[in-house]
C-alpha cells in the first residue's frame, strides 16, 4: 500500500503498538490524508468547475445557483464568438497566439544562451549579469506603462503587435533565463565533455550533445514562458486596441446585449475557452511544470 | 531539489580554483568572458532595450511638467522641466501650489498605497498559512499525487483576468456564494467586502503556487530528521516548529519574496473584479488612471512604486535571508 512510509504509519511502526490500535492509526490517518487531499483538490477544481456549469448554462438560468449542469445549451459560446455587440474574441484569441508564440520564441531563444552563460562559464561582472536579470523578474510592469505608452503614441505603434510582443519580452525572457539555469545546473555536462575529447567543436557539443537533453527544460520552459504571456493584461490592456487586442483584454471588456449589464454566462464561456487550452497543458505536463516552477522559483 | 546546484559548474569551479597552474586558468578565464560576452550580449541588450531605456525615458519624463494649464499663473504650459513638482504631487499631496482636493487622483495616493500595502500583507500572511497547509498535506504518501499536483495547478493556469470575472461571478449579489452562505452581500459594493472579493480570489489564485514552492522545501528534508526527533519524545507540534520550519525556512522565503513583489504591483484582479471602486485602488490602478491625464506625473507614479519595490525586495534579502540569488543556483 502507498501508504507505508507517511508518517502515522512510522509513528506506529517506531513506538510498537498492540496490532489492533496500530491498524486503527493507519486507518485514522488515511483518513485525515485523503480528506486534506480532497480538500486540496476542491480548492484548485470547484470555482473553476462552476465557470465551465454557467458556461453551458442556458442565459435565462444565470442565477440558478443548482450546483450541477442545468439548462444545458451552446448558445454561450456563439454568442461569445459573435461579433453582433462588438466583440471580436475570434480575433482576440488569433492576437493571443501570435503575441504568445512570438514572446517564446524570442524569449527561448535569447534566454537558451544566456543560461548557458551563467550555468556553465564563471566570467568577469557574472554577479552584475545575474543580478540585474533577477532585477528585471521582479520588476514592476507598470513602471512601464507611461513611457512605453507615450512612446508607441509618437511613433504610431499603438495599434500594432509589435507594440506588445516587445515589452512582454520585459518580463518573459528573465523567466526563461531564470528556468533554463536551474535546469541547466541539473545536466550531465561530463557528456559533453566526452564530445569535446571526441573532437566536437563548441558548438557541435552544445547542438549535438546538450540541446537534445535539454529538450525536456526547454520544453517546460517554453510551456511557462508562452502562459506567462498568454495571461498577460496590464500592459495590453493600454498598448493594443480592438484589432490587437489579446484574450485577456477582450475578456475584461466584454460586452453584454445591455449596457451595464455584465453578460456572465457570455464570459464564463470566453473565459472556459481561454482556460482549456492551459488546462490540457497542466494535465499533460503537471510534473515538468511544478519542477520549471519550483526550479526557477517564478512567479505566478 | 533541483534549485540547490550551484550556478557555478564543474568547468567554472576548474577554472576558479586557485590550486591550477596561473596561465592555463588565466587562458580559461579570457576564453569564459568572450564567450559569455556573446552567449549574453543579445539577453542584455534586449533587456536594455525593453526594461531599461523605458525606465530611464520614465525617470526623465518624470522631471518634466504635464502640459495643461499653470495653477498658478493659469497660463498654458506645454511641459519644459518640473524639478520635483511630479513627485511632490503625489508624495506631498500638492496640486500646484495648493493641497490636493479630495476626489482627485492625485489625493489618492497613500490611500492607495495604503490599500496596496494592506492587499499584500493579508494576501501572503493568508497565502504563506493556506500554501503551508496544503504542502504538508501534498507531502504525505498518497494515490493520485499527479492528479492532485494538476488540480493544484489549474487556478495558477487561469489568467488573472478570468479569475477576476469568474470571481465576480460567484460574489455577483444572486451569485453562488451567497446562495451557499445565506448572505445578501453586496461583495463589490462597498469598502470592506470589495477588499475581501480581492484577497479571496487572489489567494484562491496565488495558494497553489506557494504551496507548490513549499512542498518542493519540505520534500528536500530527510524522514530520519523526523525520526530522530520522534525517538526523542517530540510532540507533532514541536517537530513542525523545531524541524520542519527552520528547513523549510529558505524555500518559504523565496515564495514569500516573490508573492510579496507580485502582490505589490497588483492591477488585473481590482481593475477587473472591482474596477478600482470602492477602496480597492492600487498603486498600479493609479498610475495607469493618472496616464489619461498626463503622462509625466503618471512616470513619477510609477517611478514611485518602481523603487517601492526594489526597496521591499533589497530589505527581504538583505534582513529576512531571501537568498533569492541561492536559490537560483549559488549554493555551492
Amino acid at each position: 500500500m502507498a501508504t507505508a512510509t507517511s508518517p502515522a504509519t512510522r509513528t506506529a511502526t517506531g513506538a510498537p503498538a498492540p496490532q489492533i490500535r496500530r491498524q486503527k492509526g493507519v486507518i485514522g490517518a488515511n483518513v485525515r490524508t485523503y480528506a486534506g487531499v480532497t480538500l486540496v483538490v476542491l480548492w484548485g477544481l470547484l470555482p473553476f468547475y462552476w465557470m465551465v456549469v454557467t458556461a453551458f448554462r442556458d442565459v435565462g438560468y444565470t442565477f440558478d445557483n443548482t450546483p450541477w449542469p442545468t439548462h444545458v445549451t451552446l448558445d454561450n459560446f456563439k454568442t461569445a464568438f459573435s461579433t453582433n455587440l462588438g466583440n471580436h474574441f475570434g480575433q482576440a484569441l488569433l492576437n493571443s497566439v501570435i503575441i504568445g508564440v512570438c514572446t517564446t520564441v524570442v524569449g527561448l531563444a535569447a534566454g537558451v544562451f544566456a543560461a548557458y552563460a551563467l550555468s556553465r562559464l564563471n566570467f568577469r561582472l557574472k554577479f552584475l549579469v545575474t543580478g540585474f536579470i533577477l532585477a528585471a523578474s521582479m520588476f514592476p510592469l507598470v513602471a512601464l506603462v507611461s513611457p512605453l505608452f507615450q512612446l508607441f503614441t509618437n511613433i504610431g505603434w499603438i495599434g500594432t503587435y509589435q507594440a506588445l510582443i516587445i515589452p512582454d519580452i520585459s518580463f518573459v525572457l528573465p523567466l526563461t533565463i531564470y528556468t533554463l539555469t536551474a535546469f541547466f545546473n541539473e545536466m550531465p555536462w561530463e557528456l559533453e565533455e566526452a564530445a569535446r575529447i571526441d573532437g566536437a567543436t563548441p558548438a557541435q557539443a552544445f547542438r549535438k550533445v546538450i540541446l537534445p537533453l535539454a529538450a525536456p527544460g526547454l520544453f517546460t520552459t517554453a510551456i511557462l514562458a508562452f502562459i506567462s504571456a498568454w495571461n498577460e493584461f496590464l500592459l495590453a490592456s493600454e498598448l493594443s486596441n480592438d484589432r490587437t487586442q489579446p484574450v485577456t483584454v477582450a475578456i475584461a471588456n466584454f460586452a453584454g446585449a445591455q449596457p451595464h449589464q455584465e453578460p456572465y454566462t457570455t464570459v464564463m464561456a470566453a473565459g472556459t475557452i481561454v482556460t482549456v487550452p492551459l488546462i490540457i497543458l497542466v494535465l499533460a505536463f503537471q510534473r515538468q511544470i511544478v519542477s520549471g516552477l519550483t526550479a526557477g522559483g517564478v512567479k505566478g | 531539489m533541483t534549485s540547490q546546484a550551484g550556478i557555478i559548474s564543474t568547468e567554472a569551479a576548474e577554472a576558479a580554483r586557485p590550486g591550477g597552474p596561473p596561465r592555463k586558468r588565466r587562458r580559461l578565464e579570457a576564453d569564459h568572458n568572450r564567450r559569455a560576452l556573446l552567449l549574453l550580449g543579445p539577453t542584455v541588450l534586449l533587456l536594455m532595450i525593453v526594461i531599461l531605456y523605458p525606465v530611464v525615458r520614465g525617470v526623465i519624463m518624470s522631471f518634466q511638467n504635464d502640459p495643461g494649464l499653470d495653477p498658478a499663473t493659469g497660463l498654458f504650459v506645454s511641459g519644459g522641466f518640473a524639478g520635483l513638482d511630479n513627485y511632490t504631487h503625489w508624495l506631498g499631496q500638492q496640486c500646484g501650489r495648493a493641497s490636493c482636493p479630495p476626489g482627485t487622483l492625485g489625493s489618492q495616493f497613500y490611500s492607495a498605497l495604503f490599500v496596496t500595502i494592506f492587499f499584500t500583507v493579508v494576501s501572503v500572511a493568508i497565502e504563506v498559512v493556506l500554501g503551508m497547509w496544503f504542502a504538508l498535506i501534498m507531502n504525505r504518501t498518497f494515490r493520485g499525487r499527479g492528479l492532485v499536483r494538476a488540480s493544484i495547478l489549474v487556478p495558477w493556469a487561469i489568467p488573472t483576468a478570468v479569475t477576476a470575472k469568474l470571481w465576480f461571478f460567484i460574489l455577483s449579489f444572486a451569485g453562488i456564494a451567497n446562495s451557499i452562505l445565506h448572505t445578501q452581500i453586496l461583495w463589490t459594493g462597498s469598502t470592506w467586502p470589495a477588499r475581501s472579493a480581492i484577497i479571496i480570489a487572489d489567494a484562491w489564485k496565488t495558494t497553489p503556487f506557494m504551496a507548490l514552492l513549499i512542498l518542493a522545501g519540505l520534500q528536500v528534508i530527510p524522514a530520519d530528521v523526523y525520526e530522530a526527533a520522534r525517538v526523542d519524545g517530540a510532540t507533532k507540534w514541536q517537530q513542525f516548529r523545531l524541524i520542519t520550519l527552520p528547513l523549510v525556512k529558505p524555500a518559504l522565503m523565496v515564495a514569500v519574496l516573490f508573492r510579496t513583489l507580485d502582490v505589490l504591483r497588483i492591477y488585473d484582479l481590482p481593475k477587473i473584479l472591482t474596477g478600482g471602486g470602492n477602496g480597492t485602488t492600487t498603486l498600479s490602478i493609479l498610475v495607469v488612471d493618472q496616464i489619461r491625464q498626463g503622462f509625466n506625473s503618471a512616470a513619477a507614479l510609477s517611478t514611485i512604486t518602481f523603487l517601492l519595490i526594489f526597496l521591499v525586495a533589497f530589505l527581504f534579502v538583505r534582513f529576512l535571508g531571501a537568498n533569492v540569488a541561492a536559490s537560483s543556483g549559488k549554493a555551492k
